[in-house]
């Protein structure tokens, strides 16, 4: 049901643990739907220099955090911020349609993280992202 | 990985060597049509009596209380589809659980959809139904109380033959799905007061695509499948000779050696529920006591379980979970919920269920895996570093 891709990104994850230096850090999910990510950035020159990840849920939960650290690594934050749940999927080859939820819960972690930093530096967040948070609700 | 240690005997298991030799005659030189008048025919149809008789013996019932059926799904779906087209008429409540399987839940919900009345008998936190309450329960409409024999999920073992009692004393039928003990724990439907009982072969050993459906002598029930009147014009469609002979032979085998094999089974069981208990913020779900033999089901908290699911499968596993993620649907399984476990704890559950061909080297496999599957997600948990 999962692909080989996931099922790697699953077994093997990349970027995973905490930021000391993190300027950008958000969490999404919630842990009565099963899945909560937490993300961690490094943001300098508008760029995403760094980023780790923690994630309780599902194969399909840890690999598109996996791969979404992955995708933001090194682009700046307007690229990153193009990064819909859909690249996401793609980029794994696919997810069981089940499992596109998961993928949603990785974009809204990377605006998350990246609306965190905005506020840290005293921007308000929302008139360049529009709604930028998580809903409560299971998706 | 070339190690591979089977755990998840509860959805299903190996046939056994004895029923696939029962089963083989029938697939080969012997495929004549049990409705057959000539020599062939008359030699499966003979096959088929005495596959009845066996099945019926180990249960504790006559030949002509059993009818043959696709799965045990299908038994639960005859059974209670059957007594409400029935009895619809004389009353429209069923009494049942919270923690049936879905061949039941989902049966008894259609029926509702139907103008049935469908109480489901709330848990305690090892799953089980309060007797006080099934009798208060009881109304003048109540045509049917249906309880499974035992959990699937979680183990738990139901006082059937207490619940048995009741129903009888108040003349309401009593169907039990018992597809989770039958071939595992001591099943007699007579000194039980059982009226109703589904079978399923593949979970003692016999071949999938077969079950059966007791019904007392004296119990109604209307034709399931219109046809060419094979069951006693019950369950039309030519017999699944092989089948019936393969869970025949099964069962027959299950029961001869149930005490010895049981004995053997809990004795695993129990070490790798201590075992496992060993890991922080673990809890065994269900009786703790009367579980089925071969049942160790838990929930590891800050863990999701199809997550843990797909590293023991990595590790040569094969287990179960009944976390919403592995089921397909957003809610973690019903029985979990029921038995009051909240949400994100439910969604960390792992059932291993053991089978008589696994071995104390499998256990200790299993408990040298599992604690570092545990730390490894907990790890890179967000609500683990938080709790």
């Amino acid at each position: 049901m999962y692909s080989e891709k996931v099922m790697d990104h699953f077994a093997n994850p990349r970027n995973v643990g905490e930021l000391e230096n993190a300027n950008g850090i958000g969490q999404v999910g919630n842990p009565k739907c099963g899945d909560v990510m937490k993300i961690y950035m490094y943001i300098k020159d508008g760029v995403i220099q760094d980023v780790r990840f923690k994630t309780y849920g599902c194969g399909a939960a840890i690999a598109t955090s996996s791969i979404s650290t992955e995708l933001v690594k090194g682009k700046t934050i307007e690229e990153a911020l193009d990064i819909s749940n859909r690249a996401v999927t793609e980029a794994l080859d696919g997810l069981p349609r089940e499992k596109l939820h998961c993928s949603v819960l990785a974009e809204e972690g990377i605006r998350s993280a990246i609306a965190d930093y905005y506020r840290r530096q005293g921007i308000d967040p929302e008139p360049i992202m529009g709604c930028a948070l998580n809903c409560a609700e299971c998706h | 990985m070339s190690r591979f240690v089977y755990a998840d005997n509860a959805a299903t298991t190996r046939l056994s060597e004895t029923a696939l030799s029962a089963m083989l005659p029938w697939l080969q030189e012997g495929f004549g049509n049990p409705s057959s008048v000539y020599r062939l025919g008359r030699a499966a149809r003979r096959a088929l009596d005495e596959a009845r008789e066996t099945v019926a013996a180990a249960i504790g019932a006559k030949p002509d209380e059993i009818f043959f059926t696709g799965s045990g799904t299908e038994a639960d779906n005859w059974a209670i589809r059957g007594v409400a087209e029935i009895l619809g008429q004389k009353g429209r409540h069923i009494i049942t659980t919270a923690i049936e399987h879905h061949a039941v839940d989902h049966t008894v919900k259609d029926l509702e959809k139907h103008g049935f009345d469908v109480t489901y008998l709330p848990v305690d936190e090892y799953g089980h139904i309060s007797l006080d309450d099934l009798r208060a329960t009881i109304r003048s409409d109540t045509i049917l109380i249906t309880v499974m024999f035992a959990n699937n999920e979680i183990g738990t073992i139901y006082p059937i033959r207490e619940i048995g009692a009741i129903a009888r004393e108040n003349g309401i039928l009593f169907h039990t799905d018992a597809v989770q003990a039958v071939g595992h724990i001591p099943v007699d439907v007579t000194a039980m007061e059982i009226d109703l009982m589904s079978l399923s072969a593949h979970k003692f050993r016999g071949p999938k695509g077969i079950g059966a459906l007791y019904v007392r002598k004296g119990v109604r029930l209307p034709s399931f499948i219109t046809g060419g009147a094979q069951e006693r014009g019950k369950r039309s469609g030519t017999e699944n000779v092989a089948g019936i002979c393969g869970m025949a032979a099964a069962l027959e085998e299950s029961v001869q050696t149930l005490a010895a094999s049981s004995a053997k089974i809990e004795a695993l069981r129990d070490k790798l529920i201590a075992g496992l208990l060993q890991i922080p913020r673990t809890q065994l779900t269900g009786d703790p006591v009367n579980r089925l033999p071969g049942s160790a089901s838990f929930v590891f908290e800050c863990v999701e379980g199809e997550a843990m699911i797909l590293l023991l499968d990595a590790a040569g596993i094969a287990a179960s979970s009944g976390s919403a993620c592995s089921s397909g649907s957003l809610d973690p399984s019903h029985v979990l919920l029921a038995i009051g476990l909240p949400h994100e704890i439910a969604h960390g559950s792992v059932r291993l269920s053991l089978g008589e061909e696994n071995t104390e080297a499998d256990v200790d496999y299993i408990l040298e895996t599992l604690p570092n599957i545990v730390e490894k997600l907990r790890a890179m948990s967000p609500l683990w570093e938080e709790a």
